[in-house]
């Protein structure tokens, strides 16, 4: 009964979605706008409908109900009750679900927080919102019924045991909540060039919910980084999969878009540069989704699936993008073009950060791509691995460093250049000290790490130049946002460069009681012992690390054999210290009574994860600031809030 | 007039895109893996009866003279159940099939054969999945073909359906 249930909430959805199109369609133009009231309401009823639905899944998974496909499919009575629930979103249908409920949940919150946009392009923007969800309620409804039942079933097939992690239960709905959360700017966007209203007004409306999204986003990836870096076992932070650049393409145009709306909303510039970035950071979302749920790339990631459902999910993609795109080309030329500014002032250093970032994001998409396009023309098979992506993409990540080392520190529409050298004096003198204090000390750590770490230093400085001399009890919260934000990429930037220069990798086959040394450690193997997991047999090697004089301690890297599906996994030990992480693995087999034991020392890699949780808290703040100094206003102007 | 031709580039740009991502997704290609041992002899095994009822199977037992289907299966498939009904009609026309159950537990097995019937003259256990991998197998259910000789003649990967009974029938020497 559910089962059934959660399927005529998805179709009530999806029903309403179609009246939201409409209803909205017709409201757009002002001789209808009687019929403008009535679209918040169906929006917010729509969400309700997609949020039982998946309530209604989630209910049927944590009941174990076999007599649903998909939970025969994905789940196991005797798996623990969380990866029960969080097994709900770890298969394509229940994935898919997620991102409706999510879309759905973006439309209700437009419809009822959203009073700054003029009333015909929140109308229109709410239309554009209930066409993407229409598509996608169709897609599920059509080609992938998370509800679909099934006789005779009495035990699941387990869940890949990959995926049997803590870190998936709030992994994938962050990622989402950021990526389908863009759905917002794309909508926006639309609206505003239905009804022609692209300016600063547009644009400070846009401005929070492209923050909220790109908060989750931040998150999502930085997360997933650390999830792959624990869970895989192979020691690595970012494998510059297909999957995990497809999150980081939509995260590059968002973080674009953040920046390029601010010279919108303060200065009325970039008014097309500003809506192609809003159409373009959904479309890569929407990209991601597709190369993941397509099936069309093979990663660690992918779920195999029928390729029918690929060329449903390109074909939505084809009218939504192609469409907002046809918009674009058709109305922007209509659009003017903003104030100009002058070469050398902040607005400059925005679109120089700008036209880097999407200079980044065509070098990953090339990367991505390329491999998929050679063997779709030529059938021959080759990859991009990461020596493609650091030499091409981390130089300009670096030049990007720089020039955000500069922004905050210019004038709004014209600046001098001899003003700006002397108010980044400090930030350069210490960038300058950390090159050369590395290039004396720190010997060959290549060019890439040791630019970083120099970079690293002076953008920290530099990011908390815009806090001095000023009041800081009066310094609008927005401003700390981007301080610590801008601060996180420095952390973040330095973390990446360590782990790069520093780490230290140890592989060794040892018998009991033989020490080998990493780093500054010295590590036994003083042998192995099995123990029971929930659904697992697990075996664990018993290490003892010591450091100098200290107290030697335990760590216990594990083997986890699941037995639905059969499947071996690999479980690090990994014990943090406040200057890095001592990252321990065990190899699958003994050899002459020999297990392999790999062993990492990773000085201050825990930083990488450290400024992603940082720039996040910056974007955070920044949404919280921006809010709070709307409402403030709308009471000051005597405006019902 | 030049403002007006950038603007559509976006979309041109776009459409390349999914012109590629077109032709990739009309090119996935077969994932199966074919078994390098058919046509060669059966590896040699014995396994352990799965169930207190029925024997298990050994390498011996194929070199009797008569064609039979060895079916690995297992009670946690899915896909399982549905080619059971494909398996009772051969059963019905005298083939003798044989189960091998891949990580499999004696009570869940029995509920299995309770709930969708029992095609198998023999079940055998794989707890490791040794069986499965000796003969060259990579997923459930994947059902072979083994002459009177004990040789491998055909592997069949994925469900056996109705359309499958004719060659099936054939390669197994019985008229439909």
């Amino acid at each position: 009964m559910i089962a059934e249930a959660g399927l005529a909430a998805l179709w009530f959805a999806a029903a309403l979605a179609l009246a939201q199109l409409v209803l909205g369609a017709m409201a757009t133009s002002d001789a209808r706008a009687e019929l403008r009231a009535s679209i918040a309401p169906v929006a917010i009823v729509q969400a309700l409908f997609v949020v039982t639905a998946f309530f209604c899944l989630i209910a049927v998974f944590a009941r174990s109900d076999m007599s649903v496909l998909l939970v025969a499919e994905n789940s196991h009575s005797a798996k623990p009750m969380i990866y029960k629930i969080s097994g709900t979103w770890g298969n394509h249908e229940g994935s898919m679900l997620l991102w409706v409920t999510i879309l759905g949940v973006a439309g209700a919150s437009i419809a009822l927080f959203e009073r700054k946009l003029r009333a015909d392009t929140k109308v229109a923007t709410l239309a554009a919102q209930g066409a993407i969800a229409l598509g996608f309620y169709a897609f599920l409804l059509f080609a992938s019924n998370p509800f679909a039942r099934i006789a005779g079933v009495i035990e699941g097939q387990g869940l890949n045991p990959l995926l049997q992690d803590p870190g998936l239960a709030f992994h994938p709905p962050t990622l989402y909540a950021g990526y389908v959360g863009m759905s917002a700017a794309f909508s926006f966007a639309v609206g505003a060039l239905v009804t022609r209203n692209v300016g600063p007004e547009f644009a400070r409306a846009m401005r929070p919910w492209i923050l909220g999204a790109w908060v989750f986003l931040t998150i999502g990836i930085t997360a997933g980084s650390y999830w792959s870096y624990y869970t895989l076992g192979w020691g690595g932070w970012w494998f510059w999969d297909p999957v995990e650049n497809a999150s980081l393409m939509p995260w590059l145009a968002a973080t674009a878009l953040i920046h390029s709306v601010t010279v919108l909303a303060t200065r009325d510039g970039l008014r097309a540069w500003t809506i192609m970035l809003a159409v373009l950071a959904f479309s890569m979302s929407m990209v991601g989704t597709f190369l993941v749920r397509s099936g069309i790339l093979t990663s660690v990631h992918s779920f195999a699936v029928d390729p029918r459902r690929g060329l449903f999910i390109l074909e939505l993609l084809a009218i939504y993008i192609g469409g907002a795109l046809t918009l674009f080309a058709l109305r922007v030329g209509t659009v003017s073009e903003g104030t100009r500014f002058d070469p050398f002032s902040r607005e400059a250093a925005l679109v120089a950060n700008n036209l880097l970032l999407t200079v980044i994001l065509i070098v990953v998409m090339a990367g991505t791509l390329y491999p998929l396009a050679l063997e779709g023309f030529t059938g021959a098979k080759i990859s991009v691995g990461a020596p493609y992506f650091n030499s091409v993409a981390g130089p300009l990540a670096l030049v990007l460093m720089l020039i955000m080392a500069a922004g905050p520190l210019l004038r709004w529409r014209s600046d001098q250049p001899a003003l700006l050298l002397r108010r980044v004096a400090p930030a350069l003198l210490v960038g300058v000290i950390a090159l050369a204090v590395l290039i004396a000390f720190a010997g060959p750590i290549g060019l890439l790490p040791l630019f970083g770490l120099a970079v690293a230093a002076l953008v920290a400085v530099a990011s908390l130049a815009p806090l001095w001399k000023r009041n800081l009890a009066r310094t609008p919260l927005f401003t700390y946002g981007m301080v610590i934000a801008h601060l996180g990429c420095a952390v973040s930037i330095a973390g990446m460069a360590c782990e790069g220069a520093f780490t230290k990798e140890n592989l060794v086959a040892v018998k009991a009681g033989e020490t080998q040394p990493i780093g500054p450690f010295s590590v036994t193997f003083a042998g192995l012992r099995e123990f029971p997991g929930p659904n697992y047999a697990a075996l664990e090697g018993v290490l003892l690390v010591a450091k100098g004089s200290d107290k030697p301690f335990i760590m216990a890297p594990q083997l986890h054999q699941f037995s639905d599906p059969p499947m071996l996994t690999n479980q690090a030990a990994i014990k943090t210290f406040w200057n890095g992480q001592l990252y321990l693995t065990i190899g699958e087999k003994e050899i002459d009574g020999r297990w392999l034991i790999r062993m990492w020392w990773k000085p201050f890699v825990t930083l990488i994860w450290l400024g992603g949780a940082m720039i996040a808290l910056g974007g955070a703040l920044a949404l919280l600031g921006r809010v709070r100094r709307e409402l403030f206003a709308s009471r000051k102007a005597g405006a019902p809030a | 007039m030049k403002r007006g031709l950038i603007l559509w580039l976006p979309l041109a740009l776009i459409l390349i895109l999914f012109a590629v991502f077109w032709v990739g997704l009309h090119r996935q290609e077969n994932h199966d893996i074919a078994s390098q041992m058919v046509g060669k002899a059966l590896p040699e095994f014995t396994t352990p009866a799965a169930l207190p009822g029925l024997p298990g199977a050994s390498t011996a037992l194929f070199r009797d003279g008569r064609p039979r289907l060895l079916n690995i299966f297992a009670s946690w498939c899915v896909p399982c159940v549905a080619e059971v009904p494909v398996l009772m009609r051969l059963k019905g026309m005298g083939v003798e099939v044989v189960g091998i159950a891949v990580h499999d537990t004696t009570p869940a097995l029995d509920q299995f054969l309770t709930r969708n019937g029992n095609p198998y003259a023999r079940i055998g256990s794989d707890d490791q999945s040794r069986i499965q991998l000796a003969l060259g197998s990579s997923g459930v259910p994947e059902t072979f073909v083994i002459d009177g000789q004990g040789r491998i003649v055909k592997q069949h990967i994925g469900v056996v359906g109705e359309g499958d009974i004719p060659e099936l029938l054939a390669l197994l020497g019985k008229q439909p």
